[in-house]
């Protein structure tokens, strides 16, 4: 496709933000607020628009379409699926599994409110099970969280990149609010890079030694060695992957730390107390792994005071600490149950910062 | 005296590597690999086969396979299945799962590649109870039989009756082939004792070869093989044969359901 403007839905953006990055298969399973993916890919299916698209299908069960994905990506092929938070708990199987196959592939989750079936509303309560691994065992997945119907679009071609150069499944973490959002996007051009799996993909065993894709190991040593390799790559990911936006940063004192939806909600926090005088800005983690630490350290040291909001009860905000260390004021706005933060919240909770620090 | 005779092709299958297998003695896992490795060359299929082992005895399958392999977690085997089929259709793709993996825990997976005839061959290993966790009740354990879990005997009140797989997936419309054929060698009274047969290998065989066929032809094959466990029926290895002959054929009998492609026939 063309460089062009269209009106679209985040998950609909998400979607053809996925065929743009060259999308050879999507296995689905329907969930509120995340359908209009599948069902946006159900409908290009066979227009043959995308040649690289070769297959779609709605799956029995979350766990047959992440097991799905799992088997189409041992073939080397680009696929996906998307969920949203319950759904995503039962995804939780298949991501462990492929972080121990170091198998590439794109999940999203529209994440909603929780836990159990909470309600349609946007939450960013996915963030502990996004950034700590959240199946079983010790793992990480990239989480790339976008704030814009744009990055929606955007995103997919960032997170398959990263998938396919680390062998590792990246995760694109949206909300109920960034899925539902309808905007302007662009759809840069762009050719999808093409990756080499010719030395583990399971293609046949012509003229070459099987391929074993495997998260077995019995002998201890070996699943010792396998594993801390694994997070040898994690720390190049760390040192190499991060991305952050910072918003009139140069000289502020009070920093508001916050991704997707709320970092949104923000800006307009910022620009209104900008026009004031207020020496304000805007810290905005993109990838919440590999998490923006270093940078957050950096501006700690600058003796700036943060706020961190966030659609949870206080998820980041344990990593945002972390990385600032202790003699550093964080204060944090969460909103859950659906709620999102009004500017005037954000704007009041700031005005306390110095008094109401945790 | 006993003495159990079988005629082998001598000489190397290529799909088989040099690797000594895992399986307990009696136990018919290794007479599968087997069959399927032979199955495998003489159709000329090993360099495009992927096999997907499944959580349960025949896991550890890539070390006696000389093709690709995919290890899936547990019962879901025939959704990687799937799922890496219809990115590569020219694959042969393929898996051995047990009662517990595929009847169990697996069977919404092993249901829906059936009804969508996904081209893939599902062999199911039924011996009638969790052999690698080390003899739990599976679906298929018998009435009465007794198990870990069902340490006085399967109870049906509680436990319900046995899961028939075979007739399951031939119950509705969808996969191409569908049979139940037995690895379990028989007994025959000869003038010189009790001798055994390999009728039922035989037919096995010819069944692997089929099922393989069918998913080249475009169909989802199911093969259900009557399997003993004479470590986790806790018999000697004898009369687990014995057992699997006499009571496990009543429940589960030996036939053809579905054969759409009319395979057998050829």
């Amino acid at each position: 496709m063309a460089k062009q403007r269209v009106y679209l839905k985040g998950n609909e953006a998400l979607a053809y933000g996925a065929l743009e990055a060259g999308l050879n298969a999507y296995f689905a399973y329907p969930i509120t607020p995340s359908s209009e993916i599948p069902e946006t890919l159900a409908k290009e299916f066979g227009t043959g628009r995308y040649p690289e698209y070769k297959f779609f299908l709605q799956a029995a069960s979350e766990l047959e379409a992440i097991n799905m994905v799992l088997g189409a990506a041992s073939g080397g092929a680009r696929a996906m699926t998307a969920t949203s938070s319950p759904g995503f708990s039962l995804k939780q199987e298949g991501l462990s599994y492929a972080a121990c196959m170091e198998l590439p592939f794109l999940i999203a989750d529209i994440c909603r409110a929780g836990p159990g079936l909470g309600n349609l509303g946007p939450e960013q309560s996915d963030y502990f099970q996004s950034t700590k691994g959240g199946g079983h065992g010790d793992y990480r997945l990239f989480v790339l969280a976008p704030a814009s119907v744009q990055e929606m679009a955007l995103f997919p071609r960032i997170a398959f990149d990263l998938a396919f150069k680390y062998r590792n499944p990246a995760l694109i973490l949206g909300d109920a609010f960034t899925g539902q959002l309808k905007e302007d996007v662009e759809f840069p051009e762009f050719t999808p890079p093409k990756y080499d799996v010719s030395s583990w993909a399971t293609t046949g065993a012509k003229g070459r030694a099987p391929h074993v894709l495997n998260s077995l190991e019995l002998d201890y040593q070996k699943h010792y060695k396998h594993i801390g390799r694994i997070f040898e790559k994690y720390k190049q990911a760390e040192a190499n992957e991060v991305r952050f936006e910072e918003y009139q940063m140069e000289d502020a004192e009070k920093v508001i730390v916050a991704f997707g939806i709320v970092a949104r909600i923000a800006k307009g926090v910022v620009n209104k107390l900008r026009s004031k005088g207020v020496k304000v800005g805007l810290f905005r983690p993109i990838t919440l792994w590999p998490f923006p630490k270093v940078a957050l350290k950096k501006l700690a040291s600058e003796g700036k005071q943060f706020l961190d909001v966030e659609l949870n009860t206080g998820q980041m905000l344990q990593d945002v600490k972390l990385a600032v260390g202790d003699s550093v004021t964080v204060d944090f706005l969460g909103k859950w149950g659906g709620i999102v933060p009004t500017e005037a919240e954000i704007e009041k909770k700031l005005h306390h910062l110095e008094v109401v620090a945790v | 005296m006993s003495q159990v005779t079988m005629k082998v092709k001598v000489g190397k299958l290529e799909s088989l590597t040099d690797n000594p297998t895992h399986y307990c003695a009696g136990c018919e896992h290794g007479t599968l690999t087997r069959l399927i490795a032979a199955a495998v060359d003489e159709l000329g299929l090993r360099e495009k086969t992927v096999m997907i082992d499944s959580v349960g005895c025949s896991v550890l399958a890539y070390n006696y396979l000389n093709f690709d392999h995919i290890v899936a977690a547990h019962g879901r085997a025939p959704a990687v299945a799937a799922g890496l089929k219809r990115v590569r259709p020219e694959l042969n793709v393929f898996t051995v799962q047990g009662d517990g993996d595929a009847v169990a825990i697996g069977l919404l997976e092993l249901i829906y590649a059936a009804k969508r005839n996904t081209p893939i061959t599902v062999f199911l290993v039924n011996n009638g109870i969790y052999g690698m966790t080390g003899g739990q009740m599976a679906p298929t354990t018998l009435t009465g039989q007794v198990t870990t879990t069902t340490p006085y005997g399967r109870d049906p009140a509680l436990t319900g009756t046995e899961l028939d797989a075979s007739k399951l997936l031939a119950s509705f419309d969808g996969a191409a082939y569908v049979k139940r054929a037995s690895l379990v060698v028989t007994e025959l009274a000869s003038p010189r004792g009790t001798v055994y047969t390999i009728k039922n290998l035989l037919d096995a065989k010819k069944t692997v070869e089929n099922a393989f066929k069918v998913q080249m032809l475009g169909g989802f094959a199911f093969v259900e093989l009557l399997s003993t466990c004479s470590i986790n029926w806790k018999m000697p290895v004898l009369d687990a044969k014995r057992f699997a002959n006499e009571y496990m054929v009543k429940k589960y009998p030996l036939g053809l359901y579905t054969d759409t492609f009319g395979v057998e026939k050829k």
